[in-house]
């Protein structure tokens, strides 16, 4: 199915929903389904399926920057970087029907139970104003929308009701090289769920290998939010790309969106008028339209009575470790992970009485971790050759010595939340549209630089364990993000401490709800996105209660 | 080791081409000569060029890359034109400097071309300089072909390399010689 080519607005509608990345799309498909008439405004274009075996050889081949296999960067996306640490924004996001998941890499996982409470539990951060338990149906049926292959045989994992929709991948030859040494340490390995097909579901394909899940699955085995997109459209819902909404307009008294002003690509300028507005641009752009939606009845932004639309940016940030063994390790077959281990999740100071030492470290000092056996360390042979400098036998040699005995860790630690870590508006550069960029101003906390030296260190003894020779190791000197923006519109039944209720309406109007990981309190140390489907499911319930 | 059929239609898959087509690839149907984009000489020196590229494990290298070219160029005239254009700059440079086509030389002579003209750190860039454009269209397009395939990845120990629906079983198994 293909976007909309007439891109004039309908009248007045239910819902309009901005953004088709998984939190609009979800949204979408729920209220669709129950029969309320609902357009999707995405900013992006809608990609041919067809094209991604294109896009994969971009992937892989050198002449083309990573940014051009979903076609970002350029005016349109334009921001500015002012943080102590800069921030790689393009790299960090897509714009197009699917959103981000065209490119992202597939790991959901829940958040622990503990990541709600972080101020009741340790004393640090704050408390959501909702619990895991009133996640705990959403994410089953996340699980279900977004087709997670997973196992359950976390013990760190938190309480479930039923099975992943899909059994998990098999551990990969390379977790069987770390499974004796995290046994004699005491280290439980796991399963990771995927959102990717271990057997084909649903009607789209199995997993078959093509190893580049991240930036692009050419055979859709990876779920991404275009498959949402097309339930939507099914149930009815009209979906319109390449018309990034500019600013939402309200009523006199300030406590209803009227509609959304967006322009086409030839420059029309259009209302789309609705009942209900969702607001689910992805954790940088849901602050900036509401921070350019600014009005004399909201000065600071729309729904910013409370000053802190764009503050408490958050993300995830990597610590890894890798080294060579001196035995093959089979790297690079897949694109994905199979083991990890969250046992150091809830309390990173903790360690085993087999060898993992304890951290000199409070709890409160630290942020959750959660950590991963990579089965892509090292160089991919394709790739050295076309970046290599000979040919021949000569190549042949250096791609034996380069792949083959590589072995690697990686991991996510999680960030506290600080107001002074936040995006804004950069007036001095203008987008396509003469709108102020975002200005991404990211800072992190000691807590996390100190949750990624542990994580560091447990990696170190792991790989050391195995035997192997460590050549690097990502701190927090080298560290960067995940590419998961969070906390820019969080969640609180205080209007003056939050801009969403726990229903994830605005305090301030009554029809705007923002549906992302832009509402969450506190980061956590899991990938975001099944987190955003649970909460998008919850909101659109709030939102079909108030049709 | 030897390229087969099967090597030229993962890595077409890798590159694009025939992934629903793979099978008619496969088949023992002669391939479509009248859909061929490049004329033999230039095909012949992507040939020549390969067997420079390639490692000297591996046979059959002149089947495969036939099969390759052909059928990667095939619905793309602009790919073709690119790919035939470069290979004349090729050729060009090699009648300069070593008096005959590329095709014509014998191996030392060709790698020795290659290296002059600084083919080998030169950036891939399919809108860059000749040489830039040379290392895109002939020399990167060659490689990724190989070790994209499985033969090729197999030569390193990965028979399923990036690029390759080669399935869920090779990473699973531990190595293989
Ligand atoms: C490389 C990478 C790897 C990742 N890996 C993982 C992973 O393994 N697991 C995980 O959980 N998460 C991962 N993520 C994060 C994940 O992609 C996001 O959490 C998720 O896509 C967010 O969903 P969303 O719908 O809120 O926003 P997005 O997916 O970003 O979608 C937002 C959409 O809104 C559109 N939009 C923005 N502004 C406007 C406007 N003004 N008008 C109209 N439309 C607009 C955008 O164009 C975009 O399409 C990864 C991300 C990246 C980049
Ligand atoms: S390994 Fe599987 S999920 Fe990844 S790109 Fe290939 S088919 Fe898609």
């Amino acid at each position: 199915m293909s976007a909309d080519r007439d891109r004039t607005p309908s009248p007045r509608v239910d819902v309009c929903v901005i953004g088709a990345g998984p939190a609009g799309a979800l949204i979408a498909e729920r209220l669709a389904d129950r029969g309320h008439e609902v357009v999707v405004l995405e900013a992006g274009r809608e990609f041919d399926f067809d094209s991604r075996i294109d896009r994969m050889e971009r992937s892989i081949r050198p002449a083309h920057g990573g940014l051009s296999v979903w076609e970002m960067g350029g005016e349109r996306d334009a921001y500015s970087s002012t943080g102590e640490w800069f921030y790689p924004l393009n790299t960090a996001r897509v714009k197009g029907v699917g959103g981000s998941t065209l490119h992202w890499q597939g790991m959901v996982m829940r958040l622990h139970e503990s990541d709600f409470e972080t101020d009741s539990r340790f004393g640090v951060g704050d408390d959501w104003p909702i619990e895991y338990a009133d996640l705990k149906p959403y994410y089953a049926e996340g699980e279900k929308v977004l087709g997670v292959a997973g196992a359950s045989d976390n013990p760190f994992a938190p309480p479930r009701d039923e099975p992943h929709p899909m059994p998990a991948f098999e551990p990969s030859y390379s977790d069987s090289l770390f499974a004796e040494a995290c046994e004699n340490l005491g280290v439980t390995m796991h399963s990771v769920p995927n959102a990717r097909n271990s057997e084909s579901y649903d009607g789209d394909s199995q997993c078959v290998g093509y190893g580049t899940c991240k930036p692009v699955c050419p055979s859709g085995a990876k779920y991404d939010a275009t498959r949402t997109i097309d339930d939507a459209r099914e149930a009815g819902a009209r979906v319109i790309d390449r018309v990034p909404v500019q600013r939402l307009h309200h009523d006199d008294a300030g406590e209803t969106v009227t509609a959304a002003e967006y322009v086409t690509p030839d420059g029309t300028t259009h209302r789309q008028e609705a009942r209900e507005f969702v607001v689910a641009c992805g954790g940088v752009e849901t602050p900036r339209l509401l921070l350019l939606s600014e009005s004399s009845a909201y000065p600071d932004g729309l729904a910013n009575s409370s000053g802190l639309v764009g503050r408490y940016f958050m993300d995830h940030l990597f610590a890894g470790t890798g080294g060579v063994l001196d035995e093959r390790t089979r790297q690079k077959h897949v694109g994905f992970l199979t083991s990890g281990t969250h046992q150091f999740y809830d309390d990173p100071t903790v360690g085993t009485e087999q060898g993992i030492p304890a951290a000199d470290a409070d709890r409160a000092e630290m942020t959750p971790m959660k950590l991963e056996f990579f089965n892509y360390a090292g160089p991919s042979p394709v790739e050295m050759a076309l970046d290599g400098e000979t040919w021949g036998d000569d190549l042949l040699g250096e791609l034996r010595e380069g792949y083959g005995n590589s072995i690697a860790m990686g991991g996510l630690v999680g960030q506290r939340p600080r107001k002074d870590s936040y995006i804004g508006l950069d007036p001095s550069t203008t987008d396509d549209h003469g709108n102020p960029v975002p200005e991404v101003h990211w800072r992190v906390d000691d807590a996390t630089e100190r949750a990624i030296r542990r994580a560091n260190d447990i990696q170190r003894t792991i790989l050391e364990a195995l035997g192997a020779e460590i050549t690097w190791q990502v701190g927090p000197e080298d560290t960067g993000p995940a590419y998961h923006h969070m906390g820019t519109t969080r969640m609180g039944t205080d209007p003056t401490e939050s801009v969403v209720s726990p229903r994830l309406r605005t305090h301030d109007l009554d029809n705007c709800w923002i549906a992302g990981s832009s509402v969450f309190v506190t980061s956590g140390a899991m990938n975001p996105t099944l987190t955003i489907a649970a909460l998008a499911l919850k909101a659109a319930d709030h939102i079909d209660d108030a049709l | 080791m030897r390229l087969t059929r099967r090597d030229a239609v993962a890595a077409l898959a890798a590159a694009g081409v025939a992934v629903g087509g793979g099978a008619t690839l496969l088949s023992d149907s002669p391939e479509k000569s009248d859909a061929s984009p490049l004329d033999d000489g230039t095909v012949a020196t992507l040939v020549a060029a390969a067997e420079v590229l390639y490692p000297s494990e591996v046979e059959d290298t002149e089947p495969f890359v036939t099969r390759y070219v052909q059928r990667r160029n095939a619905d793309e005239p602009d790919r073709a034109t690119a790919v035939a254009d470069t290979v004349a700059y090729l050729d060009e440079y090699t009648d300069a400097w070593f008096d005959a086509a590329f095709a014509s030389l014998n191996p030392a002579d060709r790698d020795d071309a290659f290296r002059r003209m600084g083919v080998d750190t030169a950036d891939p860039d399919p809108d860059g300089s000749d040489v830039e454009r040379l290392r895109y269209y002939v020399v990167n397009e060659l490689l990724f072909a190989l070790y994209s395939s499985p033969t090729g990845g197999k030569l390193v120990g990965l028979e399923n390399p990036r690029g390759n629906p080669g399935g869920l079983g090779s990473y699973q198994r531990g190595p293989q010689s």
